[in-house]
């Protein structure tokens, strides 16, 4: 293990983090909401943590081994939800606990939505945009940010990105430098945020609010700066801006970038994992305002189509938005959505979820054994477009899986150890595990009336399902530390 | 820079790692094998992409549509010179290096043109190999020699003993010993380690040194340094392969030669190639074998078998037997650190001969060749100055004034015929061939830039 360089890196990149302190400072004088001193604190604290890894190892210049990818970034992801969740813990508006900072801040950066707040549009700007940046940083990757802008990572930057990026293959490099791979996704993610930002100012909010969500849109964090979310507007064209751009985050990047390098949109007609993926949003859309009209839910069509369709994108993307309280909705709809949430985005997305791919491997290796029942010496390659997945990938995919299961299974049970009923921890598992945000029961409207047990609990789901599982999981494995 | 690697074998990979290594290069490689190219891709960061290299989708897929060179290192010469001829046709990429191995190919005439297989540079490992242990073999006593400005000037590296008369003695006595030559001492290694040299260092028993000299000096320098030896007369060459037969073939007209080859058949037909060498049937490591050859007379055992590890243990061997210089084949880097400071006097490693003369053909711009060192420690690169005072950062400047990365120093200047020693005031000239010490390779593009010509600098 080589603790000096990861400390090097820690320390680092938790410098680089305390400079994302600064625009809330500024949001803070702009709306002079006096709310600038626990962020300047932050900045203050942070730095100085930074410093204090970084100093004594500055001079250790190795490179970074696969393992050390795995710890720097599993650590870097622990302490920044901590050192995150300072300005909210610091801040006198609103008064949080320790637990409840950690939870928004790690809420916040895992893209995940799910909220402790209360009476959001009560709060001061500065701490609502604090929360919206969380989630744009946390949305591509702070880590992606971290090897575009620092180019002394070299390798190391590879082993980092691999460590965060969702997905089961992880080796594809858009450019042949890692620092410019980092660099095309963030400006394609930087895009993506400004014309989000355009579109939700045109379509009526005002240019604070169409910033803040641009942010948790594109990251398909699900933040709002109004307890009503999305539904606060009551504006059709903002529900559309915000359909568009969540199904647009919820595709792989590096689609984004060969099309925009290319400027043709052949690439995503031609990608599997799209076309699986915008199936999967059309059926599920086409079964919810079917059963919504069928019972007569919304007495208006209009309403009917526009709602279920904008609660199939948000949760089935895994942004957790919500214009309607989906979990009062008539039979199976609440928990058909909740299950739509395990499938998630694209593999290299900013959304969570068990990614569109991995399903459509499993899927695939359902039908090639039916083909083999009826032909049992074929020889029945599983097949993305035209060319053969290799074994180790399709083994990785089944790993995953059942990885994710055991780890739900024992989340379940120990959500419901802390007193829950069985349909709140369910939904409360899924809806972290995930990164989701809202969940069923008592977890609808937010995690406010959970136990702090439960509520790290919930801390630990988030951070499992950003960094897929393994990341973390490598780390508590003896294979690991042994030399 | 974008540069295209087809083959990621030994030479392909040590290329990909040297060129990754400097900020300015974009590098993919593409191979069949996507087992190696992941190894590979742990270890570097460039691009990989699996497929045959010579299908214009796998190029097109690796970007050869703007890759400025393309470099076909494959194990077979048609698919590096079909990857070139495709680069051309359909991609326009500007340089095509490509490695030729077969004879038959390179002394083709008008085969490499334009119109015919469009390859700009060929490259041939067991050419550059041969021509390597030739000058070896011309100056006892050397450990590596590398050619500067056109053969003009010379960095010899050899290991000093009590007999040579600067050993025990400052630097700067040497310009009393030997008052009309030009030369200079450039690097030292001293138990493994490199030192600084300056006119106060003194040269023990048993260090590497390395020195730069105009050709018809190196002899004199090299007698400062150790007992001078007399020239080769007996070689026993040990592998009848394309580099055994080449070398014979070399050094039969004023050396007595003799190849050593297991295969009868193979004997048989390098028989017919040699005039005057005698060639042998027989196992290289066959003690019996070799001291009926008479061994123990033998000044020069070369062990230039396919198989490194029985190269290492023949060389040793012969060694013990009494050969006065044994020089084995060795492609691994940590083998040759093994051997060479002990039972084998030279190391001969063909990928870095190779990567030597590969890279200076990448170069951008003005310098023309980059070799590295024994051990890697340090880059020896020469430039050329062109253009005048306005459009060159060097010409007409002193070499104090000019703008050098960190850890680099001007050595030597070659100017026409002549070789200037640089001092801190020595003015260099247009058309001056520029020889600089580098200890980190990663700067050298800031060399490159430095010695760009450019129209509007000011």
């Amino acid at each position: 293990m080589n603790w000096t360089v990861a400390l090097r890196i820690l320390g680092l990149l938790l410098m680089m983090f305390s400079l994302t302190m600064a625009p809330p400072v500024v949001v803070s004088l702009w709306f002079d909401d006096q709310s600038w001193l626990p962020f300047v604190e932050s900045f203050v604290f942070i730095l100085l943590a930074g410093t204090l890894f970084w100093f004594p190892v500055r001079h250790k210049r190795k490179d970074l081994r696969l393992r050390d990818g795995f710890l720097v970034v599993a650590s870097f992801w622990t302490v920044l939800g901590t050192a995150g969740a300072l300005p909210l813990w610091l801040a006198d508006v609103p008064s949080m606990t320790f637990t409840d900072a950690v939870f928004e801040s790690m809420s916040g950066l895992t893209t995940t939505g799910a909220t402790v707040l209360i009476g959001l549009d009560a709060l001061p700007e500065s701490i609502l945009f604090y929360r919206q940046q969380l989630q744009w940083f946390g949305g591509m990757g702070i880590i992606v940010l971290a090897v575009a802008v620092l180019p002394m990572l070299g390798v190391g930057g590879m082993q980092l990105m691999r460590a965060e990026t969702p997905g089961p293959v992880k080796d594809t490099k858009l450019t042949p430098r890692i620092t410019e791979t980092a660099k095309a996704l963030w400006y394609v993610y930087l895009a993506f945020t400004v014309f989000c930002l355009l579109c939700y100012w045109a379509a009526g909010m005002t240019f604070f609010d169409a910033l803040c969500h641009s942010f948790s849109t594109v990251a398909i964090g699900g933040f709002s700066t109004h307890d009503l979310s999305i539904g606060y507007f009551g504006s059709t064209a903002i529900d559309l801006v915000a359909i568009v751009f969540m199904i647009l985050a919820g595709v792989n990047f590096s689609l984004h970038f060969f099309a925009w390098r290319n400027v043709s949109i052949g690439h995503y007609r031609q990608d599997p994992e799209f076309r699986a993926y915008i199936f999967v949003l059309l059926i599920l859309s086409a079964i919810v305002i079917g059963s919504l009209s069928l019972v007569g839910t919304y007495s208006d069509w209009d309403d009917t189509v526009i709602n279920g369709l904008f609660q199939s994108v948000s949760i089935a993307t895994t942004t957790g938005f919500t214009t309607a309280n989906y979990a009062a909705w008539p039979g199976a709809l609440p928990v058909l959505l909740i299950f739509a949430s395990f499938v998630g985005g694209c593999a290299g997305s900013t959304a969570g979820g068990i990614k569109v791919i991995r399903w459509l491997l499993i899927a695939k290796q359902g039908a090639r054994e039916i083909v083999r029942l009826v032909h049992p010496s074929a020889e029945i390659p599983v097949k993305l477009g035209s060319s053969a997945v290799p074994f180790r990938v399709v083994d990785a995919v089944w790993g995953f899986f059942s990885v994710y299961i055991v780890v739900f299974g024992i989340m379940l049970l120990a959500m419901m150890t802390t007193g829950l009923d069985q349909v709140t921890a369910f939904s409360a598992v899924a809806a972290t595990l995930n990164n989701l945000g809202p969940g069923l029961g008592e977890v609808a409207a937010g995690f406010m009336t959970l136990t702090d047990t439960a509520k790290w609990i919930a801390i630990t789901g988030m951070l499992l399902g950003r960094l897929e599982i393994f990341t973390l999981l490598v780390l508590i494995t003896p294979t690991f530390w042994r030399h | 820079m974008k540069i295209l690697i087809l083959g990621a074998g030994q030479v392909g990979s040590s290329a990909a790692y040297h060129l990754s290594r400097e900020e300015a290069n974009e590098v993919t490689v593409v191979d069949k094998r996507p087992e190696v190219l992941r190894e590979l891709q742990d270890r570097l960061d460039i691009r990989t992409v699996v497929g045959h290299a010579a299908y214009p989708e796998v190029l097109e897929r690796a970007g050869a549509d703007d890759a400025d060179i393309i470099v076909a290192l494959t194990d077979g010469d048609e698919t590096n010179m079909v990857a070139c001829q495709v680069a051309y046709t359909v991609f326009h990429t500007p340089t095509k290096i490509a490695r030729i191995r077969a004879a038959e190919y390179m002394n083709a005439r008008k085969l490499f043109t334009q119109d015919a297989i469009p390859v700009d540079v060929r490259i041939s490992p067991e050419q550059l190999v041969c021509e390597y242990i030739e000058q070896l073999i011309l100056y006892p006593g050397a450990l590596q020699v590398l050619d500067f400005a056109e053969g003009r000037v010379r960095l010899v590296g050899a290991r000093a003993d009590n007999r040579g008369s600067l050993v025990g003695q400052k630097i700067r006595a040497l310009k009393e010993h030997i008052p009309n030559t030009e030369g200079r001492i450039a690097a030292i290694y001293r138990d493994g380690k490199s030192l600084q040299p300056d006119g106060d260092t003194i040269i023990n028993d048993g260090d590497e040194v390395f020195f730069i000299a105009a050709r018809q000096d190196v002899r004199v320098f090299m007698s400062e340094m150790r007992k001078l030896e007399d020239p080769v007369r007996r070689v026993v060459i040990a592998g009848g392969g394309n580099i055994g037969v080449r070398l014979a073939l070399a050094l039969e007209q004023n050396n007595q030669v003799k190849i050593i080859e297991r295969n009868p058949e193979r004997a048989r037909i390098i028989s017919e190639q040699l005039n005057k060498a005698i060639v042998l049937v027989g196992d290289a490591a066959d003690e019996e074998l070799l001291l009926e050859e008479n061994i123990d007379n033998v000044d020069v055992f070369c062990a230039l078998t396919n198989a490194e590890e029985a190269n290492i243990l023949s060389a040793m061997l012969a060694k013990r037997l009494g050969a006065h210089k044994v020089m084995a084949l060795i492609n691994r880097p940590s083998y040759a650190e093994l051997v060479e400071s002990g039972s084998i006097d030279i190391a001969i490693s063909p990928q870095q001969v190779t990567i030597g003369s590969l890279l200076a053909h990448v170069r951008r711009g003005d310098v023309s060749k980059v070799h590295s060192l024994r051990r890697g420690a340090a880059e020896a690169i020469e430039a050329v100055a062109h253009g005048d005072n306005k459009e060159s950062a060097v010409v007409g400047r002193r070499i104090d004034e000019l703008k050098l990365p960190k850890g680099t120093s001007i050595v030597t200047l070659v100017r026409g015929d002549e070789v200037i020693m640089a001092h801190h005031d020595t003015v260099i000239e247009t058309d001056d061939h520029v020889i600089l010490f580098m200890t980190d390779r990663r700067k050298i593009d800031k060399i490159e830039n430095l010695f760009q010509v450019d129209v509007s600098f000011v």
